[in-house]
């Protein structure tokens, strides 16, 4: 596997242009908000716990901003290389396909993982003051990075598709929506359905991540789904070969 | 060095080439030329391994694209049309980038690069972002990452357009100098930079080759009479009369006036006979004064439009 070279130019470029700086700095200021609204209103006013509820909230909330946020990161994978063209060179460098995709695959991985890594900072502060159960939050984090890992296999997929940067942020956006708000009408479907909706959507199987249970199950539901996008883009770059490009 | 069989590539319903065979010998330069749209770039992009014909062989280096492509673009050299480059890193920087792309061993790629740099001249643009440079700049790049890795084939499509008339003369000469060990192809839809660099033309014409052969003997091949240009001071009519005596002169064209009192002729005589001597004599013995004479050779452009013609008969 020669993915390493495409790691680092990925993540090489990813700072020198700034968009990692960026977009750490916006998700820092946001998740630092929610973490003190969190602290601030459900625990000290509301009388939530800290161990069973400040961490369900906060992560729920987080979830949010990485909506937001990892289209960002994802949209310019393949989508930029295709609208500079490089591309075509790229695919002429001794390079199979999937080693192209898993540089470009870990790369942004990597700036996801350092952006949760910065959150730790808010248990380490909490733990000054409070004592701090340190198992539901591996669990809280293991289910974040699960969950960040299928919003960005989601988005190079959609880059794969688009040479348009924008189009590729807001299709990964309404991609990611989708799953997530698959279930909210089980009234009106039949049980059975509900119980499918229910299996695919993302939220059943955050919830219980962030509740403190690692389920064998919900690892690899995410794992899978990942896997299956991941797939979808192979297939995507492969389509050249009968479509030819541009 | 590369030998490509019934290649045929289809895009749909839209035809991309159809069944191309041609094969190039090492260290040899050959030129693809045709008109755009006309099959360079997708001969080119199967060669390159960037996507697999519909039929057909090719082997690239002895590997075979279809199956060891791997192999075939550790050999190979491409430089695209638009010579695609990240504008958002430094020359240096890419340059490395490609090196390990390319894989070469991590000893040699320091001194690999600066051998290249040098050797392209843009060793006193490496700190500065790609973005930056200008058309001719990016042009040595695009050659610098092609030439990285040693290639024994190279790729160029289109290696001079959009460059201004010096930098087109620095970059042919350049790839001039890169033939001998390197096997390269080239394409060009400007003719007279066939002539000038390749050993070998390939035709090309909606997707099929028209003829295969080196410039020279294609203006041979097509050239049915021999045409002399000849230009005399004074006297129109007697010369034009006087010209006709020549035994094997078929016709005599006037070209007009050319300057105040110097009229210029073209005239056409059988492709055998010399008649430069008998011209000579005639304006001589005559006393005309005269100004200019030369064989006229069929340029490629005649004979780009002839082969095309006959295509379509």
């Amino acid at each position: 596997m020669n993915f390493f070279p495409i790691f680092k130019k990925e993540l090489r470029s990813y700072f020198t242009s700034f968009i990692a700086y960026i977009v750490l700095a916006v998700f820092l200021v946001i998740a630092g908000y929610y973490f003190y609204t969190d602290l601030a209103l459900f625990v000290l006013w509301g009388g939530a716990s800290v161990q069973e509820g400040l961490w369900q909230y906060l992560f729920h909330d987080i979830r949010l901003i990485l909506l937001l946020t990892i289209p960002l990161l994802t949209m310019r994978l393949f989508a930029e290389e295709k609208k500079l063209g490089t591309i075509e060179l790229l695919l002429t460098y001794p390079f199979r396909d999937i080693e192209i995709l898993l540089g470009k695959y870990l790369a942004c991985l990597a700036v996801f993982s350092l952006m949760l890594v910065l959150t730790v900072l808010y248990p380490i502060l909490l733990a000054i003051v409070y004592q701090v159960e340190v198992g539901p939050l591996i669990a809280s984090y293991l289910g974040m990075f699960l969950l960040g890992s299928a919003f960005i296999s989601c988005g190079i997929m959609v880059s794969s598709l688009t040479e348009n940067q924008i189009v590729a942020a807001l299709i990964t956006s309404g991609i990611i929506l989708t799953f997530w708000f698959i279930d909210w009408n089980e009234a009106a479907v039949s049980p059975t359905i509900a119980t499918v909706l229910h299996h695919i959507s993302f939220f059943e199987h955050f919830y219980n991540f962030v509740r403190g249970v690692i389920d064998t199950k919900d690892i690899i539901y995410f794992m899978l789904f990942t896997f299956f996008f991941l797939f979808l883009t192979l297939r995507s770059l492969e389509s050249r070969r009968w479509r030819g490009l541009r | 060095m590369i030998e490509v069989e019934n290649l045929t590539k289809y895009y749909g319903e839209i035809r991309g080439i159809e069944d191309i065979s041609f094969s190039i010998k090492k260290g040899e330069i050959a030129g693809f030329l045709g008109p755009n749209g006309s099959g360079k770039t997708t001969t080119m992009r199967i060669l390159t391994c960037f996507f697999p014909p519909n039929s057909g062989r090719a082997r690239v280096a002895g590997y075979d694209v279809i199956e060891n492509p791997i192999d075939v673009r550790r050999r190979i050299g491409y430089v695209p049309e638009t010579v695609p480059l990240y504008p958002d890193m430094k020359v240096k920087t890419y340059l490395n980038f490609v090196a390990e792309a390319k894989r070469m061993e991590k000893g040699q790629r320091r001194r690999k690069i600066n051998e290249i740099m040098e050797q392209c001249g843009i060793s006193g643009v490496s700190h500065r972002l790609v973005g930056n440079l200008s058309k001719g700049y990016r042009q040595r790049v695009g050659l610098a990452q092609a030439l990285i890795n040693d290639p024994e084939v190279l790729i160029l499509d289109e290696p001079t357009i959009g460059l201004d008339p010096k930098q087109v003369v620095e970059i042919r000469q350049f790839i001039k100098n890169l033939a001998g060990e390197r096997t390269i192809i080239l394409s060009t839809h400007i003719l007279s930079e066939v002539s000038m660099t390749c050993e070998r033309v390939i035709i090309i014409h909606e997707g099929k080759i028209v003829a295969v052969d080196t410039p020279e003997n294609l203006m041979g091949r097509l050239q049915k009479t021999s045409r002399t240009l000849i230009q005399i001071e004074g006297g129109q009519q007697e010369v034009k009369d006087k010209l006709k005596t020549i035994p094997g002169i078929i016709n005599i064209l006037e070209k007009g006036e050319s300057s105040p009192g110097v009229f210029s002729y073209e005239v056409e005589s059988e492709k055998e006979r010399e008649i430069s001597a008998e011209l000579s004599y005639l304006v001589y013995s005559n006393k005309w004064k005269l100004v200019e004479m030369r064989a006229m050779k069929m340029s490629l452009e005649n004979i780009f439009i002839e082969l095309t013609k006959e295509d379509k008969v």
